[in-house]
């Protein structure tokens, strides 16, 4: 039973990370730019593959060094190409487009690489179990949370003491005084773009390592990132932090006792804090409602 | 633009002239038997774009008419064909006790869902929207031995009319089902033009202009925004439960997220404030769906991009880019 529970909280705190680095993403881009980006899923599965692509040449520790880069490159030139258009506009069409979008790289991925699965290659050294007691945990999936926690120290770090980063942030809060200060707003929500793409191109090359690659494994993880969202209050990333990890673990502790609720729990969750606590957990009222 | 004034084209007339525009539409709904096969196409065709009609109609009162954004009305429409449907296999066979069944449960569920949302708006109304759209797509995904699960739900079929004096045979005829469709649509849409109309229809017009200012006079701003979703919420039901009989065969795509991007894409393709627009989209989109997917395997490539252009080049639809063109 011990065995059990250590094993789904392991797992929890695993998919947990993943919900984290998603969702900050696509937390970073609602806050400042005021889109939910539905293609963010398709964003991680393209981190992926680009691995999938570069590890033939680079190895494995290349590729996770280069695909999140290259994403983010991708997801620049999308919000310079596409997203931009719809700032001003109702935000249904920001939703539509990157709806539309999500559809395109689905079929682009589908059509480049194949649609049936393709594993990614990891290095022998970590697929090997931690101890013999705990053959569950490789060390893939402690080198994924610790990649996890290094990249969410980072993005809380960049937001803190960079120059763009504090303007993240300051934006957040009031994009027009950050405007009338003479930052370039346009230019700053690109960077944004960039670096909320980047975390799913993250996200993206350490899920293929566990699970493989298709061309909608981004499908299952968006859901559950918006929920982390919801419940963590929008307009928060400690919020988004908390939340992404609290559904992660929740949802895992439930396959212990009853696994066909397993992703039921996730909506009940989101549920019980809209009901007595509708601005999220950590979300402040009046922000972004 | 022109120095002279011209004599209106025909197309100018009918958009300046409501009742010219109702007589036109009416009149190519009502013949849709006699010309529909003459262009190549079927009725069941013509049936499914009334119903997509319908859905999208409905969830413009909240998006075009109140200004509140869902992207959760999918689950609604796939709740009131899950409804039908399960009504037709498990209760009785009665056709209009089944569209009422399917009416309610997506009504009821949309009701008691708005009371949790009523509060958010913009992105984060839509975020919540989604979500609960997905808990309803989860629980007809994994509820196997009651709903049919990932297979759909299959085993009913819709039953013919009984008057008790005379019988209507929807069952078997394509073209009388068409006509049972279409009659159920223009009570529906009837309703929808009345509610417009009314005191409520004009509150939700305030709404959408300006919620501040509605809030400022002391209008009950979330308790209208609850009504309009749960309004909304019964109508696509309602469009949903036709859709079961369509197909005799309710299926959990119905109710994913995808379907609710569909019905948004319907209504913003073919104008989202005006009144007729959702229809027009969904002549547009069933068209475009039925084309593709008959050309393509690659479905949704094509799809993606008709979403992508249409937000970037046509964001007011056809109806809108015709209104705005004619100066009506």
């Amino acid at each position: 039973m011990l065995e059990l529970v250590m094993f789904n909280l392991t797992n929890g705190l695993i998919v947990g990370a993943f919900y984290v680095l998603m969702a900050l993403g696509l937390s970073l881009i609602i806050n400042l730019s005021n889109v939910v980006n539905f293609a963010h899923g398709n964003f991680l599965a393209i981190g992926g593959y680009f691995a999938f692509t570069l590890t033939p040449y680079i190895g494995f520790w290349g590729a996770l060094l280069v695909s999140p880069f290259l994403t983010a490159i991708f997801g620049y030139a999308i919000e310079k190409l596409l997203i931009r258009h719809v700032y001003a506009r109702n935000h249904i069409y920001s939703l539509l487009l990157t709806f539309g979008l999500g559809f395109i790289l689905q079929d682009a991925c589908r059509y480049l690489w194949g649609p049936s699965p393709l594993p990614l290659g990891i290095p022998d050294a970590l697929s090997q179990a931690v101890t013999p007691e705990l053959f569950f945990v490789t060390w893939y999936r402690v080198f994924m949370v610790v990649v996890v926690i290094v990249a969410v120290g980072g993005l809380f770090a960049f937001l803190r003491y960079t120059r763009v980063g504090m303007r993240i942030r300051a934006g957040t809060l009031d994009l027009d005084t950050v405007s009338a200060l003479g930052v370039n707003v346009a230019a700053l929500r690109s960077y944004n773009f960039a670096v909320g793409s980047f975390l799913a191109g993250l996200a993206g090359v350490l899920a293929a390592g566990q699970i493989g690659l298709n061309p909608n494994m981004g499908d299952d993880l968006i859901m559950p990132s918006f929920i982390a969202i919801i419940v963590g209050g929008v307009g928060s990333l400690t919020g988004t932090l908390l939340g992404g990890l609290l559904i992660g673990i929740a949802a895992a502790l439930t396959t212990v006792v009853y696994p066909a609720g397993a992703e039921a729990v996730i909506y009940v969750i989101m549920a019980i804090v809209l009901l007595i606590r509708p601005r999220g957990l950590l979300g402040e009222e009046g922000m972004l409602t | 633009m022109s120095i002279a004034p011209s004599t209106p084209t025909p197309v100018q007339s009918l958009v300046a002239r409501p009742w010219l525009q109702l007589a036109v539409i009416w009149a190519l709904l009502l013949t849709v038997p006699l010309w529909l096969p003459l262009l190549g196409g079927y009725t069941a065709i013509a049936a499914r774009v009334v119903v997509f009609a319908l859905a999208a109609m409905s969830l413009n009162l909240l998006l075009g008419f109140t200004g509140v954004l869902s992207f959760g009305h999918g689950a609604y429409f796939g709740l009131g064909a899950y409804g039908a449907g399960l009504f037709l296999k498990y209760v009785t066979a009665s056709t209009p006790l089944a569209i009422v069944a399917g009416t309610l449960l997506a009504g009821v569920s949309g009701t008691l869902f708005g009371r949790l949302l009523v509060r958010r708006r913009g992105v984060y109304f839509a975020m919540v929207t989604i979500a609960f759209g997905q808990v309803c797509y989860y629980i007809a995904y994994k509820w196997d031995d009651f709903t049919g699960g990932y297979d759909g739900l299959r085993g009913f079929i819709r039953a013919p009319l009984d008057f008790g004096l005379f019988k209507i045979d929807i069952a078997a005829s394509g073209v009388v089902f068409y006509f049972f469709v279409l009659f159920v649509f223009g009570l529906a849409v009837g309703l929808q033009a009345l509610i417009l109309r009314s005191p409520f229809g004009r509150t939700m017009l305030a709404i959408r202009e300006n919620e501040r200012r509605a809030r400022f006079l002391g209008l009950p701003v979330e308790r209208h925004i609850w009504l309009a979703f749960s309004i909304s919420c019964f109508f696509t039901g309602l469009a949903g439960s036709l859709y079961a009989l369509l197909n005799n065969f309710a299926d959990p795509s119905a109710l994913n997220y995808v379907m609710s991007g569909n019905i948004i894409m319907i209504t913003v393709m073919g104008g989202m404030r005006t009144f007729w627009g959702p229809l027009l989209g969904a002549v547009l989109f069933v068209m475009l769906q039925d084309y593709v997917s008959s050309m393509t395997t690659n479905w949704m490539f094509f799809v993606g991009v008709t979403f992508v252009l249409v937000v970037l080049l046509f964001p007011r639809g056809l109806m809108g880019v015709l209104q705005k063109r004619l100066g009506a």
